[in-house]
């Protein structure tokens, strides 16, 4: 029996998370943040990874991880995505890790999970699990072509590159050309890789690497897309109790009281989504349709949670220093990445035997 | 406490008393109450054993792998979901022994009187008035949408005993005897043609004062204990995956292939989706409940599964084409209990209608959800501070 709820480990494990980003990670610095060249927070990076060891969530521990499961990286994302987080996680500790705990590359694997290296898998950060994806050409060594959309690439030590042979390679990052690209969600940036006979590793076969990764990637991206989402509609209860209109409290009027009571209920049932995909992804039990699920929903609910708090805080809610920006450029390219709720629910049409016309 | 080891060994020793297969069905259902394998959390004496309400399940599947008869809960609802907690809470000792067993056991079956014409959301409002003689209570009013009333024992009914203070303090709880001179129930029709509820004419009827639950005055506190355990038990069912009405469409779907489109074909898999969302919330609430940390969203379950069945059941008319523009049966009827899965797509179409309305609307849980869990203030009101008999009306 899937188990939704969380342990006291996870609850420990969450307040540890949620005061380091108190101390490390607060909105303002966020903003500034993703003005300057470094957007991604190396401190916060160091603090979850040195100090925690949370890059190896995911590793088993004779690989130099911390032997831990899916349900512990799905708590640790949703407190990353309550902070709009710019670090690396998702893409780093759980997709180019997952890709490599496909392949043969343990010293790579210990890399990153001791948080010492961050690696990105170099495939686009819309494309959904088991769906094609572009890749470069492999002459005889080394890898030439360019690939684009690849998220955290300009943070990467490593990346993890499918090209044409069917091969999954490790190319040090310094070898490529990353070029970071304007990206719509500020908080995880994408780049332009361009690879011009950047020598390379064979690690093991793309296929499966690249599907293990996205499958894990989309599945615990909706346990980031709950923190955010839940993050909007606290902080939006919040604003709504003390912001006064009319001589009352603004939350005190029942049209929009409903729209909150309905954004908990979306909230409320993400949450068992969420849970229950990374529960499936610890277990391996009904992975895909849980997996599946949880991003056919999340995406909407993720974004509609955004866009009420940016409505509901009015006009400071359309400001720059207000954070509301960050969560509904986070939540949008959430919707899209690893596959929008579209392609999700193509992907549940097979599985569960309701096929189109 | 008792351990699931001890139920397991007590439900055995039920069976080897009381073999099913040689026993009367009430026969069994009276010795499995006395044995407070009823109900394992009520308490010994009243049909349980003061056990987790956790362990029923032990209990349940020693007894289904025995083939003994179930006391066919869906049959009273109301009195099980409703009446039962509030009897177990406000009862005195007397009321306790007389109503819980029949009420389990399903020989008497029970209804609620709460709704009135002018009371429905603001049940508080309510009209029908009790005057004290003596050691009665004379009840004088209507009620409305009664599901259930033509086959009813008892009724737990609300009314007024003191029209001068304001409106939720001056209302006494009581139990109503069906049977009485002066309570006459005529069937209500529906727009599925036939007639769960009724209108229920209270005129002159005698209520002994021993039959009031919870003191004078006191009956919106009472009431409230019946209302949460309502909204518990509309929204708090488990399901397996496409164990509701989705289906039922999805099943549609895979043997009729000549009738998809693609617009139908989105729209299933959206509401597929919900569904198993749904399900899996109300099962995370179901483990919480059993860790004994019970979480708010069951306050808003209710909420999603009547917004489910209303979209997948339209979608099911829709997707059966010429078929969805025909119904199966107009005839007017007094069912026993609501019936999904016997009917036909357009009945649940219909009766599905119902499910944003009964228990409490989806504006009156929204606010419920707004205010109680969210903590939001409530509106403005003027009702508050004002006798009931001064209401405008």
């Amino acid at each position: 029996m899937t188990d939704l709820l969380y342990s006291e480990e996870e609850e420990a494990l969450r307040a540890a998370v949620r005061d380091l980003l108190a101390d490390h990670c607060d909105a303002p610095g966020v903003i500034a943040r993703t003005e300057s060249d470094t957007p991604h927070h190396r401190e916060a990076w160091k603090a979850l990874a040195d100090g925690m060891g949370l890059a190896g969530l995911l590793v088993p521990e004779d690989k130099g991880g911390q032997g831990a499961t899916h349900r512990e990286a799905a708590v640790v994302l949703e407190e990353l995505g309550r902070a709009v987080a710019p670090v690396a996680y998702l893409t780093s500790a759980v997709v180019a890790t997952e890709a490599l705990l496909a392949c043969d590359a343990d010293d790579l694997l210990a890399d990153l999970a001791s948080g010492r290296r961050i690696g990105a898998l170099a495939v686009a950060l819309n494309v959904a699990p088991g769906t094609a994806y572009k890749v470069v050409r492999h002459e005889d060594g080394p890898l030439r072509g360019e690939l684009t959309g690849i998220a955290d690439a300009a943070v990467a030590d490593v990346l993890l590159v499918p090209a044409d042979d069917g091969g999954l390679y490790a190319v040090d990052a310094t070898a490529a050309t990353v070029t970071p690209q304007v990206s719509l969600d500020l908080t995880r940036p994408l780049a332009t890789v361009t690879l011009d006979g950047a020598p390379a590793r064979l690690l093991g076969d793309a296929e499966p690497a690249v599907r293990r990764a996205l499958t894990a990637g989309a599945g615990l991206l909706a346990s980031e897309q709950f923190g955010l989402a839940d993050w909007a509609l606290t902080e939006t209860v919040r604003y709504l109790k003390e912001r006064k209109q009319f001589n009352r409290p603004v939350g005190g009027f029942q049209a929009l009281k409903h729209r909150l009571a309905q954004l908990w209920l979306e909230v409320v049932n993400l949450r068992a989504a969420a849970r229950n995909a990374a529960d499936a992804l610890a277990t391996g039990e009904d992975v895909e349709v849980a997996v599946t699920v949880a991003q056919a929903f999340a995406g909407p609910v993720a974004v509609h949670a955004a866009e009420e708090a940016l409505q509901l805080h009015g006009g400071i809610g359309m400001t720059w220093e207000h954070p509301a920006h960050l969560y509904l450029k986070r939540a949008k390219a959430d919707s899209i990445a690893y596959g929008t709720a579209g392609a999700h629910r193509e992907a549940l049409a097979g599985l569960v035997d309701l096929q189109a016309p | 406490m008792t351990s699931a080891e001890e139920l397991r060994r007590r439900t055995r020793e039920l069976l080897a008393a009381h073999p099913p297969a040689s026993t009367d069905r009430l026969d069994f259902l009276r010795a499995r109450f006395d044995a407070g394998l009823a109900w394992v959390h009520y308490p010994e004496g009243l049909g349980g054993l003061d056990a987790p309400r956790s362990q029923q399940a032990v209990v349940d599947a020693e007894l289904e792998a025995a083939g003994a008869p179930d006391n066919d809960s869906r049959r009273n609802g109301i009195g099980l979901g409703m009446a039962a907690p509030t009897i177990l809470k406000y009862g005195t000792e007397e009321q306790k022994q007389r109503f819980l067993r029949p009420l389990w056991i399903g020989e008497e079956v029970w209804c609620q009187l709460f709704s009135e014409p002018g009371a429905g959301s603001d049940l508080a409002a309510l009209g029908t008035r009790a005057v004290r003689e003596g050691d009665e209570w004379v009840v004088n009013g209507q009620k409305v949408w009664t599901s259930g009333a033509h086959n009813s024992r008892w009724a737990i009914l609300i009314a007024r005993t003191d029209p001068d203070v304001p409106k939720h303090r001056g209302i006494t709880y009581f139990v109503c005897d069906m049977t009485d001179p002066g309570v006459e129930v005529r069937p209500l029709r529906q727009v599925t043609g036939e007639a769960e509820f009724n209108e229920v004419f209270l005129t002159d009827v005698r209520i002994p004062d021993a039959r009031r639950l919870g003191e004078v005055g006191d009956g919106w506190r009472v009431a409230q204990t019946t209302l949460n355990n309502e909204r518990v038990a509309i929204g708090g069912m488990r399901l397996p995956r496409e164990g509701g009405m989705i289906g039922l469409v999805s099943k549609t779907w895979r043997e009729r292939p000549e009738l998809r489109t693609h617009d139908l074909h989105q729209r299933l898999l959206k509401l597929w989706v919900e569904a198993e969302v749904a399900r899996l919330t109300s099962e995370r609430l179901r483990q919480q409940l059993v860790v004994g940390q019970p979480g708010p969203e069951g306050a808003g379950m209710k909420l999603a599964f009547a917004r489910l069945n209303q979209e997948i059941s339209g979608l099911d008319v829709e997707l059966l084409g010429e078929e969805g523009l025909l119904y199966d049966d107009w005839t007017m009827r007094r069912p026993e209990l609501v019936d999904f899965t016997g009917r036909e797509a357009g009945y649940r179409y219909l009766r599905s209608k119902g499910n944003s309305i009964e228990g409490g609307t989806t504006e009156v849980l929204l606010n419920i959800v707004a205010e109680r869990v969210l903590g939001l203030p409530a509106e403005p009101r003027t009702d508050k501070d004002v006798a009931w008999k001064d209401l405008a009306r």
